[in-house]
């Protein structure tokens, strides 16, 4: 995916006057806030459940290459390949080459973030190679050639018209006049239309929500059950994985499963959690030939041992998004990369440099509402000002601001000069705005005034004010 | 041990100093009644977040350190502030990895700092303020002070006790877009934010919106009087120090 995160001002300007957009994303609240504080109200060790996946996960970062060895080694043992992958390029290399290797003509892909990472579809169309997208939410957006605007929910960004729409304009073959008339025939379609693909694929492309060591298997979870046909039906399977969704043991990745369906959707659990280890056995019912593991770290190593390395504690539940104030007024898109809202703003610059991505990190208030719902404690503000902070030592933080900064900062670090300027300021702007008690306008501070006006200040500093009281009760000032 | 009477150091915060000199005063009174003594030292300025916040760590290091060495003796240091009552308590310590003696002090004072309202119920134990107060209010939840520093009941409790109806919005604890030197970088945002914020405050009915920081209340009233509303917009501690006849509602004149 082409990244357009330079441009976030303008498009976040453009999400906010999209109607359309306005009113998908007004679902979130109903879809995403409630559900998800019900579940957790419902599990009264959820705090302790958070503390306990915090704790998985950086136990197997601290002894990452001790797991990833093991489940490498328990991966092939159940008759499946591994690829190390350092970079994109390599993944999508190690992808081409064993469809190429099998014949593949159409490959099935159930929803995975590693697959928008590495831009894998485009790179298969222009091997001759036909991609299907079995998730819902991936199926239009493939219909549309659009990219996700939300990790879990990819088309999250679409209402039901624009669904209707996109259907009519795709499945010519059925009647033009259909009337869908609820959620259900808009899925009753796509499940004939994805049916026959399904039996067709020679390939099927699955993500992993996570790895486990002890027993070399990759765990899916969906609420469309479109990922199991996705793995068994075609005679080999490929997961696309990153390398920090490791996990030690079944009973831990049963601990982060916990966690991932309440944060994600409020469910208990997932409707369809699968998991899969290695090629079909002998007296197996099903189950691929092949098993393949296309593993990537694309710089996530890298951020082990830094200010970053928490984020790779990361399951992609989503709920930073959901709950980001910020994420809710301009969507997905506006992010202009794979990876939205606060996860993506501490991520993307790890994939495509601070100097392209440095709005991110930027454009949020520090709320503290990701941190507060995320269920591994990412402490998703502390790691967008260590951004912040490489931006600043870089000098790619922009001249004015710098400039600002060093001006205000000389002042501050001067109480006698900062009593001074800080009268007269707020002498100044108490004059202003003495009639009506605010400004509507003023100059180098069209960003406050375009959208609100400036409260004026009451007019004395407090410091000048207390010293006169000091001074009238015979007191030092 | 809670003393009779502790040594408090007001931390009066750049935007009060600048802006809303009442609300000092308002917490000086709140403070004496709860029986502190209370000093405001001179050397403050600020306490450093916009230069920590837009990753400057030398200037927010250098400000930190005037802290320390104007703040060092009190029993307590006492800030009309969640967001900069967060920064001294949870973030100031991190300024000083590298130096286990700053690093100490800096966390013996970030364990004597607390937000006002916070302070006088959970370590003075006030269940209630003097006077006594009318009309509905909206309390607006500001993010530091609910997320860092567990402030949610506390001044809900005091002003019911004053005899003030609660009137809460569908979402206080939502941002109000303000974030600093966020709301003039990303003013669209900013500005679609508050602009909720103004709707929920606006449904409750309520006479009056509340918080416990100024930076909230400066972007809420500056919307809410952009949008004509009649709604008054003042700090918690005017109110509770019934003050509130001292200086006309933030972005109304006298
Ligand atoms: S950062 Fe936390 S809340 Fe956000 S997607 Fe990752 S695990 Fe979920």
């Amino acid at each position: 995916m082409l990244s357009t995160s330079p441009a976030f001002k303008e498009n976040a300007r453009k999400a906010i006057n999209d109607a359309g957009l306005q009113k998908a994303l007004a679902r979130t609240k109903p879809q995403f806030h409630g559900k998800r504080a019900k579940a957790v109200a419902g599990l009264p060790e959820f705090e302790r459940l958070r503390d306990i996946g915090r704790d998985i996960k950086n136990h197997t970062l601290a002894h990452l290459d001790f797991y990833l060895e093991t489940w490498a080694a328990n991966v092939e043992r159940a008759g499946g390949q591994v690829h190390w992958c350092a970079s994109a390029d390599d993944a999508r290399a190690a992808v081409l080459g064993i469809c190429e290797r099998v014949g593949a003509r159409t490959v099935t892909k159930g929803k995975s973030m590693i697959s928008e990472e590495l831009g894998i579809n485009e790179h298969l169309e222009q091997h001759g190679i036909t991609p299907v997208e079995t998730d819902l939410g991936e199926y239009i957006l493939q219909l549309r050639h659009e990219p996700p605007s939300h990790i879990i929910g990819p088309a999250f960004h679409l209402n039901r018209e624009d669904w209707e729409e996109s259907f009519r304009r795709a499945h010519t073959d059925l009647p033009a006049d259909r009337v869908f008339h609820e959620r259900r025939d808009i899925l009753t379609e796509a499940r004939a239309k994805l049916r026959a693909r399904f039996l067709a694929a020679d390939v099927g492309i699955t993500g992993a929500n996570f790895l486990i060591a002890e027993t070399g298997s990759s765990v899916i979870v969906t609420n469309e059950g479109n990922g199991d046909l996705t793995q068994t039906l075609p005679r080999v399977h490929i997961v696309l994985a990153s390398l920090e969704k490791m996990v030690p043991t079944l009973e831990d990745a049963t601990n982060m499963l916990r966690l991932l369906a309440r944060s994600a959707t409020g469910q208990d659990f997932s409707v369809y959690t699968t998991f899969s280890t290695g090629v079909r056995r002998e007296g197996d019912l099903d189950g691929p030939e092949e098993y393949h593991v296309v593993l990537l770290d694309n710089g996530r190593s890298a951020m082990l041992g830094t200010e970053f390395q928490d984020m790779l504690r990361c399951i992609r539940c989503a709920a930073c998004m959901n709950h980001c104030p910020v994420y809710n007024v301009v969507g997905g898109h506006a992010y202009g990369s794979v990876y939205p809202g606060p996860m993506g703003a501490v991520l993307t610059p790890t994939l495509i440099g601070v100097d392209q991505a440095g709005n991110l990190p930027n454009a949020s208030t520090f709320c503290g509402r990701c941190e507060s719902v995320c269920p591994v404690k990412i402490p998703l503000p502390k790691m967008m000002r260590h951004w912040r902070e490489r931006e600043f030592e870089r000098h790619l933080t922009p001249a004015t601001v710098r400039t600002n900064l060093a001006l205000w900062g000389f002042v501050a670090r001067r109480p006698g000069l900062y009593r001074l300027v800080t009268r007269i300021g707020a002498g100044a702007l108490g004059w202003l705005g003495r009639r009506r008690g605010r400004l509507s306008r003023l100059p180098f501070a069209g960003g406050w005034t375009a959208g609100r006006d400036l409260p004026a200040p009451e007019g004395d500093t407090f410091f000048a004010r207390y010293a006169r009281e000091q001074r009238g009760k015979g007191g030092r000032a | 041990m809670l003393q009779a009477s502790p040594r408090v150091a007001l931390f009066v915060t750049c935007l009060v100093d600048l802006h809303r000199p009442t609300v000092g005063f308002a917490a000086i009174r709140l403070l004496e009644q709860a029986g502190c003594q209370v000093e405001v030292p001179r050397a403050q300025t600020c306490c450093g977040q916009p230069a920590y916040n837009s990753g400057d760590r030398d200037t927010a290091r250098d400000l930190a350190l005037g802290i320390l060495e104007a703040f060092g003796g009190y029993d307590y240091i006492v800030v009309p502030s969640g967001s900069c009552g967060g920064m001294l308590r949870h973030h100031l310590p991190t300024l000083f990895e590298d130096d286990p003696n700053l690093r100490a002090r800096a966390e013996a004072l970030a364990a004597r700092t607390y937000e006002l309202v916070s302070f006088l119920t959970d370590v003075m134990g006030l269940e209630r303020v003097a006077g006594a107060a009318s009309g509905t209010v909206t309390y607006h939840d500001s993010c530091s002070g609910l997320r860092e520093l567990g402030i949610k009941a506390q001044p809900r409790r005091l002003l019911e006790a004053l005899g003030v109806t609660v009137k809460e919005m569908a979402d206080p604890d939502v941002c109000c877009g303000f974030g600093g030197t966020f709301c003039v970088k990303y003013p669209e945002i900013s500005t679609r934010m508050v602009s909720d914020k103004s709707a929920d405050i606006a449904a409750t009915g309520a006479e009056t919106v509340l918080a416990g920081d100024l930076g909230c209340l400066l972007n809420i009233a500056g919307r809410l009087k952009r949008e004509g509303s009649a709604v008054k917009v003042r700090h918690v501690a005017e109110v509770l120090a019934g003050m509130t006849g001292a200086v006309p509602p933030i972005g109304e004149a006298g």
